[in-house]
């Protein structure tokens, strides 16, 4: 009976003690404000920003490793945000707000290498080997991956046009009345 | 040779899920795609040969000298539950990626009965250290192989056109049970 209760005892108490020893040593730390972050960049793990995903671009962006204009999808709205919540003045001159595109792949330029379906991240385009890829626009982001590794230089970027759905007034310019 | 004996014995013919019917929750439950079914095959293979060895010693040193026999569940399960638990911790230290794809998958292999099956059966068979070893390492190899086979069968069988009734975990059970007869092939191998 004693030896029952002592040997249990005894074994929950060390195996408690090892996983105790275990997790402080094996610890890994999380920043809160990584989360936060992460939350408002796109999402969309394109890895334009040369980090794998959203969530390691914003364990950069915490450590300060990354500029705040680190995301191109992002646009001005993202860096302007990100540099709201980490507190520091981006350069923003040279991040102009070219709206959104679509990537358009020219038909007689397309050699049906599948390069570009490997690297879409949307899986916006079809295709087969050696047969015309086309790119389905509703789901093009306009990340430009395609963009960049087509051999044949048949895909480029176009500005989504302007429809009477989604055209709208210009907004009030509030700036030059604040400063 | 008598290693080698236990191991294919303890992999292919003696199979943990399709002949001792061990661990069927995980083989239904995650082996909708391929790389959880590596995964899963993966950490229980660590959990259940590092159970293992520790259970030998516990069984030898303590249980067996001290005619503790009746608690020998209860130690195991905190073994296991152990062991478990700091797989769960390195796998988070070593590998973020390997730890977000798993998920739920890791703390759960606690459960797995075929943790807990692969230390009882040791006991039964009164097995040396290093027989013991291979024997809950081919076990989980055995495991981790079937896992993977039924996990390849299901990619298949999304696409295929099943019968209404049948769509879902009917035909998944039929085709376990067509794996575990094509498993019934190794049996003439066996010495044992």
């Amino acid at each position: 009976m004693l030896v029952a209760v002592g040997s249990l005892t005894v074994m929950g108490v060390a195996l408690g003690g090892l996983l105790g020893i275990a997790a402080r040593l094996l610890a890994v730390e999380e920043n809160p404000l990584e989360e936060e972050l992460k939350a408002m960049l796109p999402g969309s793990n394109c890895g334009q920003c040369g980090y794998v995903g959203c969530a390691l671009a914003a364990a950069a962006l915490a450590k300060g490793e990354a500029p705040v204009t680190v995301c191109p999808p992002g646009g001005r709205a993202v860096a302007e945000s990100l540099a709201k919540k980490l507190g520091v003045t981006a350069d923003l001159s040279l991040h102009q707000d070219k709206g959104p595109e679509y990537a358009v792949i020219e038909e007689n330029l397309c050699i049906g290498c599948t390069r570009c379906i490997k690297e879409c991240s949307v899986d916006a385009i079809v295709g087969a080997t050696k047969q015309m890829h086309v790119v389905i626009n509703e789901a093009c982001h306009g990340c430009a991956k395609c963009f960049k590794v087509c051999p044949t230089d048949a895909i480029k970027m176009c500005r989504v046009p302007v429809t009477l759905s989604s055209w709208h007034w210009a907004k009030p310019e509030v700036g030059q009345y604040l400063h | 040779m008598e290693y080698v004996l236990i191991a294919v014995s303890a992999a292919l013919v003696n199979n943990v899920i399709l002949a001792r019917f061990l661990g069927l929750c995980s083989f239904m439950g995650v082996t909708t795609r391929i790389d959880t079914a590596v995964g899963m095959g993966a950490a229980t293979t660590f959990c259940i040969t590092v159970s293992a060895m520790i259970d030998w010693a516990v069984e030898h040193y303590l249980l067996e000298p001290y005619g503790l026999g009746y608690l020998r569940t209860v130690t195991f399960i905190l073994v296991i539950a152990a062991s478990v638990q700091f797989t769960e911790a390195v796998v988070r230290k070593i590998s973020p990626s390997l730890f977000q794809m798993l998920g739920i998958y890791l703390p759960l292999i606690t459960t797995n009965c075929a943790v807990l099956g692969v230390c009882l059966l040791l006991v039964e068979g009164k097995m040396s250290f290093i027989g013991s070893t291979v024997f809950a390492l081919a076990s989980s190899i055995g495991y981790s192989l079937v896992m993977v086979l039924f996990a390849g069968l299901r990619e298949r069988l999304v696409l295929a056109e099943v019968p209404r009734l049948f769509a879902g975990p009917p035909i998944g059970f039929i085709t376990a049970s067509l794996l575990a007869l094509s498993f019934m092939g190794f049996s003439g191998m066996s010495a044992h």
